[in-house]
């Protein structure tokens, strides 16, 4: 199994989703989350003093499947988050070594 | 020690309120016994019969109402005393009406200035600002009715419009250069005794809701960091002493409205709807109050530099300047206190302008010095519009009502950025901008472009008030003596009260408590729980808390 973790520009939720769900993924896991990367923020007036946005929003998506549909997913991913300009976010892939559903106790890929 | 320091700067304030509150009680026992109400008026001359029914249904309205509904001995047969007396007691009725309908306006102009206020603070204090918009309604209009109002009108004399108003005829004056300067006035303590009537009563509220307007400007300049008994002790302070006695010299029949008949100078200081009174005088105390707190942690940089803070809600902000433009056709026609002054259409008219004007030109300074139309500076252009016209607003024409605005509008962003830059004063929602220096532009104003049109017999003074560009250059130097009396007085008296109270009392929570947020540790709740993270939460509820003077309280909450 893989855990396919996506930091994306709040307004491409939509886009993914439907992407993954129009290619049979059936769930996954979205949080309001805020940070930076090389850009490092940007910089607002307010009552004419300048002021830094460190943290911008973005959304994180988590997705878990088995080990064959990681790079399709991660694909999917990215063709649907991208826009081209600064700040589109990235896209981390990991091992995942045990799933388990709760209501039934299925393990492994059954459980995802 | 900082325990046993706080609990010696927390509970003496509570004995001062009470002693404060047992004499005012005392002197009002006194004031009763003193001031008989005067015996019932004459009834009023028996009712006529009552109109015979309609004997048809009137929808058009035009048969409604006729020589039938004019009380007469003989009904239907009206002497021309009769009338005349119907005419008198019918303007009178318009009036009164006029001036209660616009306080119910004005009143409503408490709700703009929490949403304002609150508005353009941070969601960890808006219980905390909230309620203190919100409180200083109930203890302004206490403090008013106790003493402000009798120290404001208690020597105003009669007023043609409106009645019954020659029984407020009592004035404390002084002699110099031989003539009287009006001080304060000595009549209508708790409205008792001989000024128990109407036309008291409804000058009354008119008043009170102004001043509750004046003595909610600070709450804004001083959010965020000023403890909730200390502005509870200021609440009383300005509605009984401070606003009352500036309010008087002008529109109290005190010595500023009275130099121009003693002294020459044009109208003597004249504002119409109270720049300087309100307006300037709530800017100025904010301004005393700022400084003696001090700048909120994180506004200034180690090099001096400022820090914005950005407000917490503009939606709230905006309609809460939205409302407050909407009182201001209370504010300012209302000032007339007679619906039958029909100047009134013009007044409000300027009005709406000069709050067009003012945001419009906010906007493109804020657009193309700073590259973004700030929202929170567009909705201080519109309210500085409001208040630099509110003293103009009866004697210009629609040209200068809208160039006063356009002007206010450019001052008001130019002063915000100036007072927190290079006066180094912290003023979370631009207060001091808004009321200070607009209300100072606002009376100015009116010693420049008042166009003789209107303001005939003002204070006692024969013709109409000219401005300087139109032949009245004393009536200038009447404004600006008004305009330096408002600073000098009201900044000194101001910052003398918030100076000895954080002295004596304290006026400012503990760094914790600021860093917090003032809404637990100050009211106890949180304005938003839902969305405060979970650490404040447990935090809310008593675990873990660090040692602070304010959590030192805590146990006597639980009590």
């Amino acid at each position: 199994m893989k855990k396919i973790e996506a930091i994306i520009k709040p307004f491409k939720l939509d886009d993914v989703k439907a992407a993954l769900t129009g290619a049979g993924i059936v769930g996954m896991t979205v949080t309001e989350v805020r940070g930076f990367g090389r850009q490092k923020g940007h910089t607002e007036m307010y009552r004419g003093g300048e002021y830094t946005v460190d943290f911008l929003p973005k959304m994180k998506i988590e997705i878990v499947v088995p080990d064959s549909l990681a790079d399709k997913v991660v694909s999917l991913v990215v063709g649907a988050a991208r826009t081209g300009s600064i700040g589109d976010g990235k896209v981390f892939v990991e091992p995942l070594e045990e799933a388990l559903r709760i209501r039934t106790g299925e393990r492994g890929d059954n459980a995802v | 020690m900082k325990d046993l320091g706080s609990i010696a700067r927390t509970m003496p304030w509570r004995i001062a309120v009470a002693v404060v509150v047992a004499c005012l009680l005392a002197v009002g026992g006194w004031v009763f016994a003193q001031d008989k109400p005067p015996a019932p008026a004459a009834p009023a001359a028996p009712a006529a019969a009552p109109a015979p029914p309609p004997s048809k249904p009137d929808p058009a309205g035009t048969a409604t109402g006729g020589i039938a509904d004019v009380t007469a001995k003989t009904a239907g047969k009206p002497t021309l005393e009769e009338v005349a007396d119907f005419a008198g007691h019918n303007r009178v009725s318009i009036n009164l009406m006029w001036t209660l309908l616009t306080g119910f306006l004005v009143m409503f102009m408490q709700a703009g200035f929490a949403l304002v206020e609150t508005g353009f603070t941070r969601a960890k204090n808006v219980a905390h600002t909230m309620m203190m918009n919100f409180m200083i309604y109930a203890i302004g209009m206490t403090g008013y009715w106790i003493m402000g109002f009798a120290l404001h009108m208690g020597g105003l004399g009669a007023i043609s419009t409106m009645g019954g108003t020659g029984l407020l005829d009592s004035e404390f004056t002084i002699s110099l250069f031989g003539k009287d300067f009006g001080l304060f006035g000595m009549k209508g303590f708790f409205l008792a005794g001989s000024t128990y009537d109407v036309a008291v009563f409804a000058l009354f509220l008119f008043q009170m809701v102004f001043m509750d307007t004046a003595a909610t400007i600070p709450t804004g300049a001083m959010a965020e960091r000023w403890k909730f008994s200390s502005f509870v002790v200021f609440g009383f302070f300005l509605s009984m002493f401070s606003y009352p006695i500036f309010a008087n010299w002008v529109w109290g029949g005190g010595w500023l409205s009275q130099l121009g008949k003693n002294f020459g100078l044009g109208h003597g200081h004249v504002d119409f709807a109270g720049s300087s009174v309100v307006h300037m005088v709530g800017g100025v105390t904010a301004l005393a109050g700022a400084m003696v707190l001090g700048p909120r942690i994180g506004k200034y940089n180690k090099d001096g530099s400022a820090n914005p803070i950005p407000g917490h809600n503009i939606p709230m902000g905006v309609l809460g300047c939205f409302i407050l433009a909407f009182g201001w056709f209370g504010f300012n026609p209302g000032s007339t206190l007679a619906g039958s002054d029909l100047r009134i259409s013009v007044i409000a008219v300027n009005t709406m302008l000069a709050s067009a004007s003012g945001a419009i030109f906010a906007m493109f300074y804020m657009w193309f010095k700073y590259g973004k139309p700030d929202p929170s500076m567009m909705v201080n252009g519109m309210l500085a519009g409001l208040v630099a016209i509110t003293a103009p607003c009866g004697f210009v024409s629609s040209f200068w009502a809208f160039f006063i605005g356009a002007v206010s509008g450019v001052l008001v962003c130019w002063a915000a950025v100036f007072i927190e830059t290079v006066m180094r004063v912290d003023d979370p929602v631009g207060a001091i901008a808004v009321h200070g220096v607009n209300g100072a532009w606002g009376v100015l104003s009116l010693g420049l472009f008042s166009d003789g049109s209107y303001g005939d017999g003002f204070n006692g003074v024969e013709g109409t008030v000219r401005g300087l560009f139109y032949g009245g250059a004393s009536q200038f130097v009447a404004q600006i003596i008004g305009t330096v009396t408002c600073f000098v007085f009201i900044f000194g008296a101001s910052w003398a009260f918030f100076k000895v109270y954080d002295v004596v009392f304290g006026m400012r929570v503990s760094p914790e408590v600021e860093m917090e947020g003032l809404d637990v540790p100050e009211m106890g709740v949180h304005g938003y729980p839902e969305i405060q993270g979970p650490a404040t939460l447990v935090h809310a509820m008593g675990a873990s808390m660090p040692k602070t003077p304010s959590m030192a309280m805590a146990p006597e909450r639980s009590r």
